[in-house]
């Protein structure tokens, strides 16, 4: 199991869903329980942590001189109305 | 002036048709007009005329295009039909060949729209089995528009407000007018190609039919239909309907419509966050819980082998065995006594006390003690004690005498 701390949300907040179901499903040692519970708690912090923390971020993409294409920050122009 | 060289009838007439179908404008037209004279031969063929103020073209519409169509007009109607111009060789006119027809109210983008549906839906470009599912956590959107107004500003609203962890790449394009179709082709060809997006949303504001037409063209719909990401629309209005939405895997009512489909609700992710956490909590508990009472259930258990209980049933044990034992004893002893007691009853009788009663005597010797069996153990003048039943009393032997005969007795 990787560090809590460098999931991206998605594999947060899936790992924290079958955590829950890992506990329901029962058949577990009382350490494996806690073990479970502490990170599930761990899981559920980091994805809202996450959520807090993240910003939009929006380029654009536009065709280089080169005939490819490449990605530039977006600004968004002032639009009347 | 007698001519060197003349054409017949049917070369003429042979030439001018050929002038007329090498035309592009005559061999693919729509032309609006109103019906007159119009006929159904036995055979099923259909002929009209189309006319207006100045002019009128014989137009006519073979049986087998006529019984595909869902319209057949009658005369006075304005119609809009679409076909090709043609030489009618037998009678030297032209006529307009029709296959398709439409009353003229709808418009001719409408019947534009209306074949072009119908063929893209022949070739299965809308077929269900083919939409795709949207990724539930989109790491990156693609988005086809105008990167200027309302619409990009109203979709980056959404987005941000929804599902900010979502990198948006806006691929800029007009969105109306002739240039607007190879643009938008190009931006979700590029999108699939050199980006990470992982959806496409394309989108326009509301706008007349006219200037919807971009995401109404074939182009468009084949780049969308040939995108390997899924691709939302979200175009115009929630009443319109555009091509585009059609081959689209998800059709969105509107722009921002598009975006609140793209991306997961962060309220209810944190909702859905909480309820995983309580559950946790609950189970845990639970399961702490039933611990507990399996180790009270052991405790007890343990309680109930332990010496200590062993030692005290021990000592109850021996309680019982005690007082039981000194039961049996006293009965025992009960039963001995009564024993002994018959015994003695049985002594009695044989006691030579016994003998007293019935009249016999003991006589002892006073000075030896013994008890006199025989004459010879007295003299004349010895103290003797005689015992009978209820006493004793003392004597002085007088004389002793043997009775001759007593040894023959």
């Amino acid at each position: 199991m990787s560090e809590v701390e460098k999931l991206s949300f998605e594999e947060a907040f899936k790992e924290l869903e079958g955590t829950v179901h890992r506990l329901e499903g029962g058949g577990l040692t009382l350490d494996e329980s806690i073990a479970l519970f502490e990170r599930g708690m761990r899981l559920a912090k980091h994805c809202g942590q996450k959520l807090d923390e993240a910003e939009l971020k929006v380029s654009q993409l536009v065709s280089s001189d080169r005939g490819g294409y490449e990605t530039i920050p977006f600004e968004e122009k002032e639009v009347s109305g | 002036m007698p001519h060197t060289h003349y054409f017949t009838v049917s070369q003429v007439t042979n030439y001018i048709k050929e002038l007329f179908e090498i035309d592009l404008v005559l061999q693919d037209l729509w032309v609006e007009g109103e019906v007159s004279n119009y006929s159904r031969s036995a055979a099923g063929h259909v002929y009209f005329t189309l006319k207006d103020k100045a002019a009128s073209i014989r137009c006519v519409m073979w049986r087998s295009v006529a019984e595909r169509q869902a319209y057949l007009p009658s005369n006075g109607e304005a119609v809009i039909a679409h076909g090709r111009i043609s030489i009618y060789e037998v009678q030297g006119t032209y006529q307009l060949y029709i296959d398709a027809i439409q009353p003229a109210g709808l418009g001719i983008l409408y019947l534009q729209f209306e074949a072009l549906k119908k063929r893209l839906e022949a070739e299965g470009l809308f077929a269900p089995e083919r939409k795709r599912l949207l990724p539930p956590f989109p790491r990156c959107l693609g988005v086809v528009t105008s990167p200027t107004g309302a619409v990009i500003r109203d979709i980056l609203h959404v987005l941000g407000r929804r599902y900010p962890l979502v990198e948006v790449i806006l691929a800029p394009t007009l969105v109306q007018g002739d240039e607007a179709p190879q643009q938008i082709v190009a931006a979700i060809e590029a999108l699939n190609k050199h980006t990470d997006a992982e959806a496409i949303i394309v989108a326009r504001g509301g706008g007349s039919l006219e200037e919807l037409w971009a995401f109404n063209d074939e182009r468009v719909a084949r780049a969308i239909h040939s995108s390997r990401l899924p691709v939302i629309s979200g175009i115009g209005h929630e009443t319109d309907f555009t091509i585009a939405d059609f081959v689209a895997d998800v059709r969105a009512p509107t722009p921002s419509a598009a975006a609140e489909i793209a991306v997961p609700d962060q309220g209810k992710l944190r909702e859905t966050v909480d309820l995983h956490c309580n559950r946790l909590v609950a189970l845990m508990g639970r399961q702490i819980t039933e611990r507990h009472s399996a180790l009270e259930a052991q405790q007890r258990a343990l309680g109930r082998l332990s010496p200590q209980a062993k030692i005290a049933s021990c000592r109850q044990r021996i309680d019982e065995l005690t007082r039981s034992a000194s039961a049996s004893l006293a009965h025992q002893l009960a039963l001995q006594q009564e024993r002994l007691r018959g015994r003695l009853l049985r002594l009695q009788s044989l006691s030579p006390f016994a003998t007293l009663d019935r009249g016999y005597s003991i006589t002892r010797h006073l000075r030896t003690g013994e008890i006199v069996k025989s004459v010879a153990q007295v003299a004349a003048g010895d103290p003797i004690e005689t015992q009978v039943s209820d006493g004793k009393f003392d004597s002085t032997v007088d004389w002793t005498a043997r009775p001759l005969f007593a040894e023959g007795l």
